[in-house]
């Protein structure tokens, strides 16, 4: 723990953006605005076959073609070997499909040319030669025994062991806490529900794209749009086979990310391309690449069990979990378990999750990995609970809250939480004080619990020698992270924000940082700023010291100014200071360097309004408040920010968004035009009530908050619906379709 | 996508000639909403788009209380809207109109283009059959009237020969006592296509106590735009009222043959056939009722 700091002035202000304005006209540099010379075009041939092995790879007339300066495939990669050579075959299969191609949109070869028209060209030159297997597209059909296999060496992985028989279930766990059966038999109320949800995507505006260019010394840079520099540099690393110091991957400003940039698309083929074509490629995708051939987040079979007492208790919980992985395994049923039943205290319980293979798009992390769905069905029975013994929803919460010490159905114990408080401050909130009125109206309630992720981050920072500070961050800025990590900086330097820069450094010029995901870069790199500005404070200080020809520890470092108590002789401000530099031994460089271990707790509670046409069963969104627990907002309108933008995608979640499939396996829409996502006109002024309980692992007590708010908003505004009308639907999204079947209408 | 020609012509001959010279690998530029899309996904296979937007014809919109209405086929929708002619005597044409993409679209869209696409949700197209509009289309064998009712006839398929090009849209004054209204039903507040809408045009008796006549027209419910043969007879000589609009509804429910699909099912979209066309001629009722003078010129 950390002594919380008092009296803040720069941490907790709004300043402006420092990438607002460059964003807002468009003078901010994106991937895509790469331009290198005599850069060429890279294009991917992708798979039109859910589930096919592949007979022949015929590039050939590709080749030939004018204008084309290179095609490559999986040969072209370095040949397997080691001691892991299944995994590491899978990995690269991913990248380029060498002899089975796994959902439509995997990658099979990519080519290199002077113009798009030629590449499309070129593509359509490749002759690829299938054997057409049936896809398994449904996930309860995946697991049947008699199921088709999309990987024949893979066997079921639990803590019984490993399993004998070819599968498409990756991975099943089981945990028990206390008697489930004796728990349920002590309830009086029990509500049992199924509940489905369809693939969803992070809908990031700006696509993929990766430029990469060689050296003639074996150099490669990439120009990347990515949460993680680093990540990027492993994967290429891996793919290719090179040293870490033989790549640098450059950040360029990020149009959008919610977790599906942690992942590498377009990078290693781009990187391939143009080793093999001798000149700069960029490879982007478009739209409809980017729904079938990212990973969204999955789609899943939910079944939830609770009972509760007369009394308004939980006796016992039950939930089966089962997550589509996509074609390779690795669903975020995990995440999806430990969070759905930990904001209750709940003494008996059961949590069974599955992840399987199928031939979808392999999934990735979308902003509170495979925890939306997750809570989406615990708080929609949670409600139902309420609702059947006549209890106020956040009354029956309160009720049951986990608080300080709490161990949950995971067998997690909650530390340092403020899960009481953001209940109060939602019942308190003018929105829920509020009564709503009208005909087919409701109200409904969600309530969620995410951690944040601490890890690696690497921050520098050089005093100039006119007292301004150049830091130099190894996170991606996605939210708004310079001004934040500035602030902090800022704050311990006893600076205002604008004698303070920060800039996202490339991964040659700072040390390694983990990706921009799981809530943690304000709070970790944070914790990198405030020691590397520590760092600078000291060395300043001994700098002092050697100006003035005292001990360093004589040496006081306050509010901006380097003095030694009761000689007043002995003072200079930080400016002052940093202009004696040149002359004393150069610039002074600080370094923060940190692996913040510890995971912090967020809990956040919405509110929605919705009304309900009775005949069309079209939902508009009346009013919404999220409440949430953010320890501390280093500055509350980027929080509030995401407050909103988490709901926004929650809300997305809850009545639109969701991938069709047809029967072998073809993604039905992967436009924005049959893709829905919110638009303005579909989501009202997000209210956001900012609860600070600080955290103590954190210089200022902040919490990681990005993730959270996209939890609650489905359960919240389904009840809403069961409010106005009548009809609860365990379905995601809630069309009007579902609400009118529901209502027996259709 | 493929290199192709651009040509900008500034007369509706010489814009025929071209599309005439090409036949089925040329087509008209409108506003570009939904052709150049189609270009870019490979569609069409084309060697010539004709920008027809510098043609004075098809950027004119004329009205006359006697012979009614002619719009130019490439006036941008965001033009429609703002027009004081079409706001005071075709507000349901502006009703399908407005709601056309935002305002960026609205900007480039066309009616021509509309119609021209002859997508099944087309909403202006619901909406110039239910006002019983036709198309001018000039092409090498000289011009014709096209009633738009019959104008598509198949998903993206059109009654045009190669070398024809729409011109106008022209609409009849609106009558004393009549009145016309679309709606459409999305999931979402605007901004995209819809699942089924219906367009409704009445005429009343002087005292409003009884149809004369009426047109009802159905989008995203049939392989084209449909016209309602029978509504106007379920609704001859009743009184404006839910039962008259329940009789509507129901003909205009036979009249349908939705399909399945992502944007929604044929159950959903059969019964929403019911719920729109008794809101729409609630609606064009309204209208009516408050528009006893008509233009005053014509009763």
């Amino acid at each position: 723990m950390v002594e919380i700091k008092q009296n803040l002035i720069v941490v907790g202000s709004r300043p402006a953006r420092v990438d607002a304005v460059d964003k807002v006209i468009g003078r901010a540099s994106y991937a895509t605005d790469v331009r290198l010379p005599g850069m060429l075009v890279g294009r991917v041939l992708r798979s039109p076959y859910a589930h096919a092995r592949i007979l022949s790879i015929d590039t050939g007339r590709a080749e030939k073609l004018p204008g084309v300066y290179g095609v490559v495939t999986a040969a072209d990669l370095p040949p397997l070997e080691g001691d892991d050579a299944v995994g590491e075959k899978a990995f690269r299969d991913r990248e380029l499909a060498s002899d089975k191609v796994l959902y439509v949109g995997h990658p099979i070869a990519a080519v290199a040319a002077r113009t798009p028209e030629i590449a499309q060209e070129a593509l359509d030159l490749i002759r690829v030669e299938y054997d057409v297997l049936t896809p398994v597209v449904d996930v309860l059909a995946a697991m049947k025994a008699d199921a088709p296999i999309l990987h024949h060496d893979m066997r079921t992985r639990s803590l019984a062991g490993t399993g004998e028989k070819p599968t498409n279930v990756a991975a099943h766990f089981e945990q028990v806490k206390g008697d489930p059966g004796q728990g349920f038999a002590e309830a009086d109320v029990i509500v049992d529900r199924e509940f489905r949800n369809p693939m969803v995507h992070q809908c990031y505006l700006e696509p993929h794209s990766s430029t990469a260019v060689w050296s003639d010394n074996g150099g490669l840079t990439l120009y990347v749009t990515t949460q993680g520099t680093f990540s990027v540099r492993s994967h290429v690393v891996r793919l290719l086979r090179l040293s870490m110091s033989q790549v640098k991957v450059v950040p360029m400003e990020v149009g959008g990310a919610f977790g599906g940039k942690n992942s590498s698309y377009v990078d290693g083929v781009a990187a391939m391309l143009a080793r093999k074509a001798r000149r700069p490629v960029k490879v982007t995708m478009s739209r409809p690449e980017t729904f079938m051939a990212t990973g969204p987040n999955s789609g899943s079979v939910l079944r939830v069990k609770m009972g509760a007492t007369r009394d308004g208790h939980l006796t016992a919980a039950e939930a089966t979990l089962i997550y589509e992985a996509g074609a390779y395994p690795g669903s975020p049923v995990g995440s999806g378990s430990h969070v759905m039943f930990a904001p209750y205290q709940i003494p008996n319980g059961r949590l069974e999750g599955y992840d399987v293979v199928v031939n979808k798009p392999v999934v990735s992390s979308y902003r509170a990995p495979g925890a939306t769905q997750a809570c989406f069905v615990a708080e929609q029975v949670i409600n139902e609970l309420a609702g059947t013994l006549g209890f106020d929803p956040i009354e029956f919460r309160l009720l049951n809250s986990v608080k300080e010490g709490s161990e949950t159905v995971d067998g997690t114990v909650h530390r340092h939480i403020g899960a009481i408080e953001v209940l109060q401050a939602a019942k308190a909130s003018p929105h829920y004080t509020t009564p709503l009125e009208g005909p087919n109206r409701g109200r409904g309630v969600g309530h969620a619990f995410w951690g944040n992720w601490g890890a690696c981050s690497s921050v520098t920072m050089t005093v100039n020698s006119d007292g301004t500070v150049s830091m130099v961050m190894g996170s991606v800025d996605i939210t708004g992270t310079r001004t934040s990590i500035a602030m902090q900086a800022a704050e311990t330097l006893g600076l205002p924000l604008d004698r303070v820069k920060c800039t996202m450094g490339d991964t040659d010029s700072i040390g390694y940082s983990d990706t921009s995901g799981g809530s943690r870069t304000t709070v970790a790199t944070g914790h990198a700023a405030v020691k590397a500005a520590h760092d600078v404070i000291d060395k300043m200080r001994e700098r002092a010291a050697q100006i003035w020809e005292v001990d360093v520890q004589a040496v006081v470092f306050d509010a901006g100014i380097f003095h030694v108590p009761d000689d007043l002789d002995k003072t200079l401000s930080f400016q002052a200071l940093a202009e004696l530099l040149p002359r004393t031994g150069n610039v002074v460089i600080g370094v923060g360097n940190v692996d913040v271990a510890d995971w912090g707790s967020c809990f956040g509670t919405h509110i929605a309004d919705v009304e309900v046409d009775p005949e069309t069963g079209k939902v508009t969104l009346l009013r919404y408040t999220v409440v949430q627990d953010v320890g501390k907002a280093i500055h509350p309108m980027q929080v509030e920010g995401q407050l909103q933008g988490g709901a926004t995608q929650g809300i997305g979640w809850a009545l639109y968004e969701g991938y069709e499939f047809d029967a072998a396996g073809q993604m039905l829409n992967p436009t924005l035009l049959d893709y829905k996502i919110p638009t303005a006109l579909d989501v009202p002024d997000i209210e956001t009530i900012l609860v600070e309980v600080p955290y103590p692992h954190h210089p200022f007590g902040a919490r990681g908050v990005g993730e959270n708010p996209i939890m609650p908003p489905p359960a919240a505004i389904a009840e809403a619906i069961y409010q106005a009308v009548g009809a609860r639907v365990c379905d995601l999204p809630i069309t009007p379709a579902r609400i009118l079947e529901t209502l027996g209408i259709i | 996508m493929k290199p192709f020609a651009y040509e900008a012509p500034t007369s509706v001959d010489q814009a025929v000639t071209l599309l005439a010279e090409k036949g089925e690998r040329a087509r008209p530029l409108a506003g570009g909403t939904d052709i150049l899309v189609q270009v870019r996904r490979g569609f069409h296979n084309l060697d010539l788009l004709v920008d027809v937007k510098r043609i004075p014809e098809l950027v004119r919109i004329d009205y006359d209380a006697e012979e009614g209405l002619t719009l130019g086929a490439a006036v941008s929708c965001a033009v429609l809207c703002e027009h004081p002619t079409l706001q005071a005597h075709y507000p349901g044409l502006l009703d399908a109109v407005s709601i056309i993409g935002g305002a960026a679209i609205q900007g480039r869209a066309t009616l021509g283009g509309n119609l021209c696409n002859a997508a099944p949700s087309g909403d202006a197209i619901a909406a110039m059959i239910a006002l019983g509009g036709e198309a001018l289309v000039a092409g090498p064998e000289g011009r014709r009237l096209v009633p738009i009712a019959s104008f598509c006839t198949a998903p993206g398929v059109t009654a045009l020969r190669p070398g024809d090009l729409v011109v106008a849209l022209r609409f009849a004054p609106p009558k004393p006592h009549s009145g016309a209204a679309y709606v459409r039903f999305v999931p979402r507040g605007e901004m995209d296509i819809a699942v089924a809408g219906a367009g409704a045009w009445v005429a009343l008796s002087p005292g409003g106590t009884t149809f004369t006549d009426a047109r009802i027209a159905l989008s995203a419910v049939a392989p084209t735009p449909l016209y309602v043969e029978r509504a106007a007879e379920a609704l001859a000589g009743q009184a404006p009222g839910e039962d008259a609009y329940a009789r509507a509804a129901e003909a205009a429910q036979e009249a349908a043959k939705p399909i399945d699909d992502m944007r929604g099912t044929a159950a959903q979209r059969q019964h929403l056939v019911g719920v729109l066309v008794k809101r729409a001629l609630r609606a064009a009722v309204a209208r009516a009722g408050a528009n006893h003078a008509g233009t005053g010129m014509e009763a």
